[in-house]
Order: C-alpha cells, then structure tokens, then sequence
C-alpha cells in the first residue's frame, strides 16, 4: 500500500444548521472527524441526533433551507468547503467520495435497467464511453457478488439484499477513496445482512477503500469499525478506536448505549436511558446529556471541553 | 403504578408466571393449518398459490410467552394474521379457548377481538394522524358499547398509567405526531391492552425505535405479560432480543416451523442448519467482529410459490444429505423432549 502524508479526511468545526418554521436546527454542531486511508468509521447515535445530516454535509447534497453551513473538510490534502459547486460535483461528489444512500434499495430509478444506472456515475462524472463504463458496471457487480445477467434487469425484479448491492456498485464504479454508507443494512434480513458485510469486508480488504458508516446498529456496527464516534445531539461526544470502545466506552452516553445492546452471547441485562434527547432548537446549554446522565455533576452546567487521553476523545467535565 | 421500576428486565420476579406451569391450559391451538394465497391468471382462474404458512402447528398455554423467529417473506405474519382472525386458513384451524377462530361471527367475533391484543411494527403507521390520544383510547371502548364517557375516561386513565405515559393529563389531548417513537408504542400498547385481553400478538413492537427506547418498551411488554398473566406471541426478526422476553421459541422458514425449543436450549444448541446460520450471522458487539467473516449461507429464501422440493433449507444448506433432503420432505423429529425440528440429521 502507498504511503499517504496526510489522512485521508479531516473535518474541522463542521456546522449545518437548518432553518425551520419553529426555529433553527442546530443538525450538525461543530464536528470534528479524521479518517485514514484504508480506515472505517462508525457514527453511532440514535435517530434525529444529526448522523444523516452530517453525511450530507460531508457530500455537500444539501436541502433548500439551510440556514448555516461552515468549517473545513479537508479531503486529501485539500479543503474541498472552498470549492465551487460545479467544481465540487465534477471533482469531488462520486469521483473522490460517494453515498451510499439510507434505504439505498428503493431509491433505484424503477424505469432504468440496474446495469445502466450503474453505469450511469462514471460516464457523467469521469466522462468514459457507454461501453467502458458498462464494463466496469460489469465488473463491480463481479465484486460485489451480484450475478451479471442482472444488468438487464429493472430493480422491481431484484431481492432487497441485491438492490442494496447494486446501490453499492454504483457507490463503487467510479473507484473513490471513501465511501458514505447511510444505515446500509437497517432494512434487511439477518443472513443478507451478514453476507453485506462479508462483501464490505472484502472491499475494504482488497480494495483499500474507506468508510464512513453511519448506523443507530452498535451491535452490527463492531463488524466494520476501525474506529468509533458517537453522535449525541448534533455533536462528536466520543472518538474512540474500535477496540477500546467495545470493552470500555468513556462518555456516559456511550456507556449507557453499550449497555443497552440485548446480548445472544452473554447473560449481562440490558439498560436503557431515561428520557430523550434535547430539541435541536433550543439545546440546553452545557452539556447536551447531562439532564439524562447518571454522572452528572455541578460542572455539566457549563459547555464541556473535548478532553484527549491515549488518542481518544471524549466531550466530558468527568475526564478533565 | 407505585411499584418501583426495576433496573432490567430480569429483575421482574420469576420468569415463569404463577399459573404458566407445564400442565397450566392450552389458551390457543394452531392445527396443522395452512394459509395459501391465490395467484390469479388475468383475473381468471387459479395460476398457483403462495403457501406463505403450510402445515404449522402448536400450543400456546395460559400466561406464556412464545416467540416466533423469521426473515421477511417466512410467512410470520400470515400466521400471526390468521391467528388475529383477519385472514382465513385455507386448511386447519386456529382454535382459541376450544372455539375455532375462523367460524365466529357476530357477537361471537366480537367477543374474540377483545379477547385478543395486537400490537403493531410501525407505531406511527398504526395511529390515525388526526386522533388525539384520548380519541384513539376510547375507540376500542366505544366500539365495545361502552358509552358512559366517564367510565371510558377511567379506563383510559388506568391503561395509561399501566404503560406509564403519565401525567396522564398531558397526553390525553396529543395527537400521534407529537410523540416520540417510544411515546407512540405506548399509546399502541395501550390500545392492545385496554379491553383486558388474555393473548397479545406483538409483531416486531421494537424494530422501529432506537437501542436505547427498545429495552425499555420489551421490559414494559414483559411486566404487563407477567402482571396479568397474559400469553404472548411475539414476532421478530431478532435473536438477541427474544431471550429477555419469552419461554418458547419457534423459528420459521419458508412457511414452517423449523425448530422449536426452550430459548436457552435454542440458543445453547441449535438443532437445524438454518437456526445455526441465524445464531451464527447474529453479531455482538465486539471489536473482533472487523476481523473474520461470518459464515453465512448463500442464496435467499426460496419463493413460497414453487418451494423446493423435500426439505425447503436444502439448496442453501452444507449438511444436505444426497439422495434425502432434496427428495422428501422431513417430518418433525424430537431428539429432546421440548426441543424439535423438521431436519433429517436428527432422524
């Protein structure tokens, strides 16, 4: 493998908020992410804590009523928050990284044959003929073990389990250095869930290729992670490696949402968290988890700073 | 309720509830029943069937929890459906109490409906937007010919307050959408709850609401279960999360009930080759998951139109024995005494 001087992503301070008739939506609140080559990240957090948000963010494929959207999103080398739209989508958008979209299995176009629109991203974005670009639809459904006679298929005649390949494919035709995967298996079964992630075992292996999954799944979420971050509230509450964050989470959030998971292995009894997240709104001020924490104390009245010990990052007054 | 909570749902006193012993009585029946859907030809005539549930059979005793197991399209909710009385089997029969299911009608009927509990997948799904509260409680009341509205408030008062959405004030004029998820499955069990019923069908109450709402919502189910000493079927796709909830298990394939056992002995040995392939693609959290492959059977359920001949599981399955699995179907064997399974490997 190449030697890469700089990682792969790093996001600064990264903010999206979105405005609304009740107010606005503080979705993304200053995020802090790095990821390396080769590497995949987790963003956990529980639905309407901002995940999605964060990954349009990242593409840039934002709806019309954004009301704020700054920091810096560095992708090899580069800050990409600074190019022009037609720039980003010519350079950036599926040519360096692509989406795997949330429920990536209905959001195939239903009058256009799977192996077309496969096809589709590297004739408008890298300009290749119809034919190339059929060819490498052809060996992407290769790689992502979907049987060729599929190309002429529409997606009405695909199983859920090989629409979510196919989204796949078409994320990776264009051979980008990071893939955004939005809950990529939240509606399948259990068996093709595990055969997808066998399948995106087998890419980030031989393909080098890099993750960021976005997932509400702890338990599913372990089967891909190098690293951690959980998302509460619209921020990164923990940044941790994947070893460390399996057997001992810092953030009390996480700690609280490690021991929620109902466990087939282990007789270990399932908590959960009283009450709900804060609006995004209005979010109280300090931290954003002390009204539902067990630790809390008088400090969580004010902001939490982001504490580092041993490369991990955890926003908590309890590691200062 | 003044009962403190408890911090997991094993610290629910006694796991078999008082009258859920091995000779308690059978509170519903399912014969051999069969649910096969017609396909139509242009409109005309009979093109072939789907046999979303075929040959299905067991017990279900008075205050005991079963779970059945399955992947989209085994045909779980076409039994749970029938058993609901809202499809008809097109052999066998569902008997409840020692009255068969699919002959009441009228008051008959009735009577069954609130006898029976059904708490939905999708909460948001399963309430009507432009009911409040209190208006989507008293339906099933007023439907029941309870028109007293006092009475119906006090009801609705004590229902609220046994799923715990209190003050009960505060929620009775909401409407659905401002609720969160967990607030909603609980107006949705309320719903199922509030005409007394002895059984309640759940079909997956928890797929739909997050990690940390989902534990607190089957804790909920569990103590209603063992307070009232209800039966309970409870529908999911999840392993890992039956074993805090239920005594039996049942695992479906393809319209059949391949396994059934005690949860720990499922659990602790799998019987069938597709039970093992369910335990196996279970994960837990664990960082060493990054770092192997699971091994998983290739392939898809078969379609329920044309089923594979002999055992259903054999294409996909690496223990098919030649010349046996492909050829016949296999009946149940019991190699122990509350553990079964339609394979050949235990002949």
């Amino acid at each position: 493998m190449e030697n890469h001087p700089t990682p792969l992503l790093q996001i600064h301070n990264l903010l999206l908020y979105f405005r609304t008739t009740h107010g606005v939506v503080q979705a993304v609140d200053h995020v802090d992410i790095a990821l390396d080559y080769h590497h995949a990240v987790v963003i956990l957090g529980e639905s309407g804590c901002g995940k999605s948000s964060l990954a349009r963010a990242i593409l840039r494929l934002l709806p019309r009523n954004v009301a704020e959207y700054k920091g810096e999103v560095i992708l090899e080398g580069n800050d990409v928050m600074k190019y022009e739209e037609e720039e980003f989508r010519q350079s950036i958008r599926w040519v360096a990284m692509s989406l795997v979209p949330q429920a990536a299995m209905n959001s195939l176009n239903p009058v256009i044959k799977v192996g077309d629109q496969v096809a589709e991203p590297s004739m408008v974005h890298l300009g290749t003929s119809k034919a190339e670009a059929l060819d490498q639809a052809k060996s992407m459904f290769e790689r992502v073990s979907v049987p060729i006679d599929f190309l002429q298929r529409y997606p009405f005649e695909l199983s859920g389990g090989m629409r979510q390949r196919v989204a796949l494919a078409m994320a990776l035709v264009t051979m980008p250095h990071l893939i955004i995967l939005d809950e990529p298996t939240s509606a399948l079964d259990l068996l093709t869930q595990a055969n997808i992630f066998n399948t995106l075992k087998v890419i980030k292996h031989e393909m080098g290729i890099s993750f960021i999954l976005i997932t509400h799944d702890i338990a599913t979420s372990s089967e891909l992670a190098d690293e951690v971050a959980v998302m509460y509230a619209g921020q990164i509450v923990e940044a941790s490696d994947a070893p460390h964050f399996f057997t001992e989470p810092l953030h009390p959030y996480s700690q609280m949402l490690m021991a929620s998971v109902p466990r087939l292995r282990s007789d270990q009894d399932p908590i959960f968290i009283h009450g709900q997240p804060p609006s995004l709104i209005s979010p109280p001020t300090g931290c954003r988890f002390a009204e539902r924490c067990p630790k809390v104390f008088e400090r969580c009245k004010q902001e939490p700073p982001v504490v580092q010990s041993n490369g991990i990052l955890v926003k908590c007054w309890l590691y200062c | 309720m003044d009962n403190p909570i408890p911090n997991s749902v094993m610290d629910i006193p006694s796991v078999n509830p008082p009258t859920g012993g091995e000779d308690s009585e059978v509170i519903l029946s399912v014969n051999g029943l069969h649910v096969w859907f017609e396909l139509r030809r242009f409109g005309f005539g009979v093109a072939g069937y789907v046999r979303a549930v075929d040959d299905v059979s067991f017990d279900l005793k008075k205050g005991e929890a079963i779970a059945i197991v399955g992947e989209s399209g085994c045909g779980k909710s076409s039994l749970m459906k029938t058993i609901l009385g809202l499809y008809k089997p097109t052999k066998g029969d569902v008997t409840f109490e020692g009255k068969s299911v699919q002959q009441l009608s009228g008051r008959d009927l009735q009577w069954y409906r609130s006898q029976v509990g059904y708490v939905q997948q999708d909460p948001y799904g399963a309430l009507p937007p432009f009911m409040s509260v209190e208006r989507i409680l008293a339906e099933p009341l007023i439907i029941s010919g309870i028109h007293n509205s006092e009475k119906r408030r006090e009801q609705i008062r004590k229902v609220m307050e046994e799923v715990k959405l209190y003050p009960v004030e505060d929620f009775l004029p909401k409407f659905p959408h401002m609720l969160s998820g967990g607030q909603q499955q609980r107006v949705v069990i309320a719903r199922a709850m509030i005409r007394n019923p002895k059984l309640i069908v759940a079909d997956e109450p928890v797929s739909m609401l997050d990690a940390s709402v989902r534990v607190e919502i089957l804790r909920l189910l569990r103590s209603l279960q063992q307070r009232h000493n209800l039966s309970f079927i409870y529908i999911t796709h999840d392993l890992s999360t039956v074993k805090y909830f239920s005594e039996r298990i049942f695992v479906m394939y393809a319209g059949k009930l391949v396994e059934k056992a005690k949860i720990n002995e499922l659990i602790q040995n799998p019987l069938h080759p597709y039970t093992q392939a369910l335990l196996s693609a279970s994960s837990d959290p664990d960082y060493h998951n990054a770092t192997k492959f699971r091994e998983v059977p290739a392939g898809e359920p078969p379609s329920l139109v044309k089923p594979p001949a002999g055992c259903r599981f054999h294409p996909r399955c690496n223990r098919a024995i030649a010349d046996l699995c492909e050829v016949e179907a296999p009946p149940e064997f019991t190699p122990q005494p509350t553990h079964s399974t339609l394979c050949w490997l235990y002949r």
